[in-house]
């Protein structure tokens, strides 16, 4: 007789941990993955795309292995039917059509891949970005609730009865128990006070009125033991309190659309729009953006015209911050809002505007802006020039007098999609060193 | 068929339950101890789901195991698999221990669960307890206990110094596993708990106590002689027992950033490759044996009117399943069945000793006609491995049946030659291809720490012994070497020397390669 143990209820999921071990790594190397293939300039493709696989390659466990196109081997196979000794046979692609049983396992291994879904690729692209301030603006004001009805409850305070729905439930269960209305009941002691005013001595009387005082009777009880209002009936308003975020936010992006700008330049600035749309549609729900593009004059614009109309023209770029400091004062109050902007253009200006610009920005922008990031469109022949040094367009000059007085505003050049997220990280990655607005 | 005509049957349906368990057992147990003489470890069976199944040989197929994401992965991709319905659980899972723990699916019919009783409490049994690489190499009844320690030990690290610091040195541990066996030394025993913690305070008391900057002796003086040098080095490679085959107890014992927990786990992955060890230079034999154990038991159960034809059929249909083997043309061909071609050469021998052919009498002298099968194939099991098992057994009347081709493969000919096909003239040579194939010391890259000046930079010299011009796979060399320097802490190199010519066909440095 051997020793059986019945295992099935232990605990299932031994390898529970190693797996969520794995699968922390293997996020890990997804986000390389991903970093990686951004990079390499397919932004774009990370909206449209709906699914990604890739190798786990991070994920693989490394042993010295004999490399299969190398040297002489001699492999006995099973099945021989037409060869004969001497006769050669064409190799098939790698590895010569031959394998022991350990490359069966190998290959499939390979195989592995992760699909993910545009969501996950999205969360892994954005997980360690962070618009500056937000989270810390978040952190120190503690969360405000509402409360906001949210449907009906069987138990709650007596101030939250609700009236309506408590009487139908007990109109319902009247009907359904058949409780004797009022009506039926003064009929019925009518009925029994006619007969009882009427000449007695008839048996038939007698007896008609004594039925009809057992039935009153018993319709008095049935009433009493069904009430008019059950507590079962009673209904209450329920509430939930609700989140109210109390730091909302505002992206103004703003972009020159003037007919210096190629259809390269619109098409980086483009990128870069889109890589923060996803952004803040990604990481924050309540967040409002505003879309402002301008030539010689601005205007506020939906998302669609924004990134895809062409209509073009001169360029005057303060025309865009008066814009958006239109819409600032009539919507966005600088004490309830924390007012982001992005800014994209090549640098060309209408000569003496940029000089205006910059004192907008010092004079009302920056004091109202959180934060204010101007990235400029560069040639890329023009990045080994500029890269380095202040030289550059009259706009790029006026913002470098903004860019050392307020530490909220950053400033950059781009010249090719490769360019983009490195500096979207630096622009808008955690800024430990930034000061809060004054 | 009806019921009264078959009073014998050990069970009637597909059902089990423990009592018909214990009845099939104990019919089986009697077949394998008194016809076949098998010796067997005590038996436990246990009963397990179809998930606890995929979390068993996720984690290496034992019952207790320290965790890592690697089994996480494999977890992942047996799932994957198995829901896809690409690959099918094992109906069994089979534990070198004393007492002998198999698992059973409890959604295995009954004839499942006896055919498994049979391969694997029985015929796996019989083979972990007399074959002599497991005699020799391993110590079933500590090695239960000797994982528990494992995985308290791993996990009181990952408590104590982080859960990446742990894997790290898992990782890299893991990496050098091929090469974290002796393969001709026999390793100490697992010695007891209480034994092996003393060992440990000891070591790490004079890990602590020794400091090399204490060190009064004064250095040998600036002679330039190159005798001298020579000499020098010698003894150093003496002192250092080089060169050394185990890379990882060289690691262990040697590497000087190392803390004494770290040497420790690495102890741990070392012994488990160790356990593991004889299982692959025995898998044809160790299948061989458990399917030809069944199939006999089955066979004799069915005869003596105790399985009803519906349950044998059901037990052949696997069996067939299992000893498949497809031709090398076959898409379904991955390579050589352990089964089949194990299973195939002990019915072989067992026809040879009883009913052989002129050929037989031939080739196999000793065994032929001698009648007594059992005691030739009890003797095989305990005496070979593999390598030796082939090229002692493998007959021409097998060559033939599998039709067994020899092809020779050289890298830089577009074509491959056959050699040797099943015919008088290819056999010798069949036979000895196939039986080096399951050597692991050919098939296996050859590594061996060469030499290393610990008073000087510190640099490890690795040298891969490289038969028949079969290089390293670049990435993998390079992405190990990387392990071996985080495990060493200082640089290392590797040299490709042919074993022919003593040529230096490649050397490749952890200083020229990026992190």
């Amino acid at each position: 007789m051997p020793n059986f143990i019945d295992r099935r209820l232990n605990p299932k999921d031994k390898s529970l941990g190693n797996r969520q071990r794995f699968l922390k790594r293997a996020r890990e190397e997804l986000k390389r993955t991903i970093k990686e293939r951004v990079k390499s300039g397919k932004i774009a493709d990370v909206d449209a795309e709906q699914s990604v696989s890739m190798p786990a390659r991070g994920v693989n466990e490394p042993a010295f292995q004999p490399d299969s196109n190398s040297g002489e081997r001699r492999h006995v196979l099973p099945g021989n039917r037409e060869f004969a000794a001497g006769d050669r046979i064409p190799k098939r692609g790698g590895g010569g059509g031959a394998g022991n049983a350990g490359a069966g396992t190998g290959q499939s291994e390979d195989e592995f891949q992760f699909a993910l879904s545009r969501e996950e690729v999205l969360d892994l692209f954005f997980e360690d970005l962070e618009l500056p301030d937000m989270v810390k603006l978040n952190l120190k004001e503690s969360v405000t609730f509402k409360r906001r009805r949210a449907g009906f409850t069987a138990s709650g305070s007596p101030t939250n009865i609700n009236v309506g729905r408590t009487m139908r439930n007990s109109y319902g269960r009247r009907i359904a128990l058949r409780r004797p209305s009022r009506r039926e009941i003064e009929a019925l002691a009518d009925e029994i006070a006619r007969l009882e005013t009427e000449p007695r001595g008839r048996i038939k009387h007698r007896q008609r009125l004594e039925e009809l005082r057992q039935k009153l009777d018993s319709l008095e009880r049935r009433r009493r033991r069904i009430p008019y209002v059950d507590p079962v009936d009673i209904r209450f308003n329920r509430f939930e309190p609700q989140p109210l975020p109390n730091a909302s936010a505002v992206m103004f992006c703003l972009m020159d659309v003037s007919a210096s700008m190629g259809e390269r330049e619109k098409d980086l600035a483009k990128r870069f729009f889109v890589l923060l749309h996803l952004f803040l549609k990604r990481r924050y729900e309540r967040i409002d953006i505003v879309f402002i593009r301008h030539t010689d004059e601005a205007g506020e614009v939906d998302e669609n015209t924004f990134f895809y109309s062409k209509q073009s023209g001169g360029t005057v770029v303060s025309t865009a911050l008066e814009e958006m400091l239109r819409v600032i004062r009539e919507r966005y109050p600088a004490h309830e809002w924390n007012i982001y902007a992005a800014q994209a253009s090549d640098g060309e200006n209408i000569s003496g505007d940029s000089e205006r610009c910059a004192s907008l920005l010092h004079d009302e922008l920056m004091g109202l802006c959180q934060y204010y990031a101007y990235v400029e469109i560069i040639d890329e022949r023009e990045t080994e020039i500029f890269g380095t040094t202040d030289n550059g367009t009259s706009l790029w000059r006026a913002y470098r007098t903004v860019d050392g007085e307020w530490p909220n505003f950053q400033m950059t050049r781009i010249a090719k999609p490769a360019d983009i997220y490195p500096v979207f990280r630096k622009l808008f990655g955690k800024q430990p060193e930034m000061q809060l607005r004054k | 068929m009806s019921k009264g005509a078959a009073p014998n049957l050990l069970f009637h349906s597909s059902d089990w339950n423990f009592e018909t368990l214990a009845r099939t057992y104990d019919a089986i147990e009697e077949i394998a101890l008194d016809d076949l003489g098998l010796d067997v470890y005590p038996n436990q069976l246990e009963i397990i789901s179809s998930e606890q199944m995929l979390d068993a040989y996720s984690s290496v197929g034992m019952p207790l195991m320290y965790q890592h994401w690697s089994f996480g992965k494999r977890f992942v991709f047996e799932d994957h698999l198995y829901r896809r319905g690409r690959r099918g659980l094992a109906y069994e899972l089979v534990i070198n221990s004393n007492p002998c723990i198999t698992y059973l699916m409890e959604e295995n019919t009954m004839a499942m669960q006896a055919l498994v009783t049979a391969h694997a409490a029985f015929g796996h049994n019989h083979f972990f307890k007399n074959n002599y690489l497991f005699r020799q190499w391993t110590d079933a009844s500590a090695i239960l206990s000797y994982l528990d320690f494992a995985k308290k030990y791993i996990s009181k690290c990952e408590e104590r110094h982080g859960t990446p610091a742990v894997e790290a040195i898992l990782d890299s541990a893991h990496a050098l596993m091929e090469q974290g066996v002796f393969r001709y030394r026999r390793p100490p025993r697992l010695s007891t708990e209480k034994e092996q913690e003393r060992m440990r305070e000891r070591l790490e008391y004079e890990e602590q106590t020794y400091s090399d900057l204490w060190r009064t002796l004064p250095p040998s003086g600036e002679n330039n002689d190159p005798t001298q040098l020579e000499r020098e080095i010698s003894e150093r490679k003496k002192s250092l027992n080089l060169p050394e085959e185990n890379l990882l107890y060289f690691l262990e014992k040697t590497s000087l950033i190392l803390e004494p927990w770290q040497r420790e786990i690495l102890r741990i992955v070392r012994v488990i490759a160790q356990y593991f060890y004889p299982q692959r230079q025995t898998k044809v034999m160790n299948e061989g044996c458990a399917t030809f154990v069944h199939y006999t038991i089955m066979n004799n159960l069915f005869d003596q009117g105790k399985i009803s034809e519906g349950a044998m059929l059901e037990i052949l249909q696997s069996h067939t399943n299992v000893v498949f083997q497809p031709g090398f043309d076959d898409p379904r061909f991955p390579g050589i069945n352990p089964y089949a071609l194990g299973f195939a050469m002990m019915q072989d021998i067992e026809r040879i000793c009883v009913d052989p052919t002129a050929e037989d009498r031939d080739w196999f002298p000793e065994i032929a006609g001698i009648g007594n099968w059992r005691e030739t194939l009890l003797d095989a099991w305990a005496n070979h491995r593999d390598e030796s098992f082939i090229l002692q057994f493998l007959s021409p009347a097998l060559i033939r049946k599998f039709r067994l081709f020899l092809l020779t493969d050289e890298a830089d000919d577009n074509f491959c030659e056959v050699a040797s096909i099943h015919n008088e003239r290819g056999y010798e040579a069949i036979r000895t291809a196939l039986a080096r194939s399951y050597d692991i010391g050919t098939s296996q890259p050859d590594i061996q720490v060469m030499d290393v000046d610990l008073l000087g930079d510190r640099h490890l010299r690795l040298q891969h012994n490289v038969k028949d011009g079969v290089l390293l796979e670049e990435n993998s060399r390079d992405a190990t070497l990387r392990h071996v320097r985080h495990l060493w802490g200082y640089e290392v190199s590797l040299a490709g020397v042919d074993m022919e010519t003593g040529e230096t066909l490649y050397e490749c440095s952890t200083e020229e390669l990026s992190d």
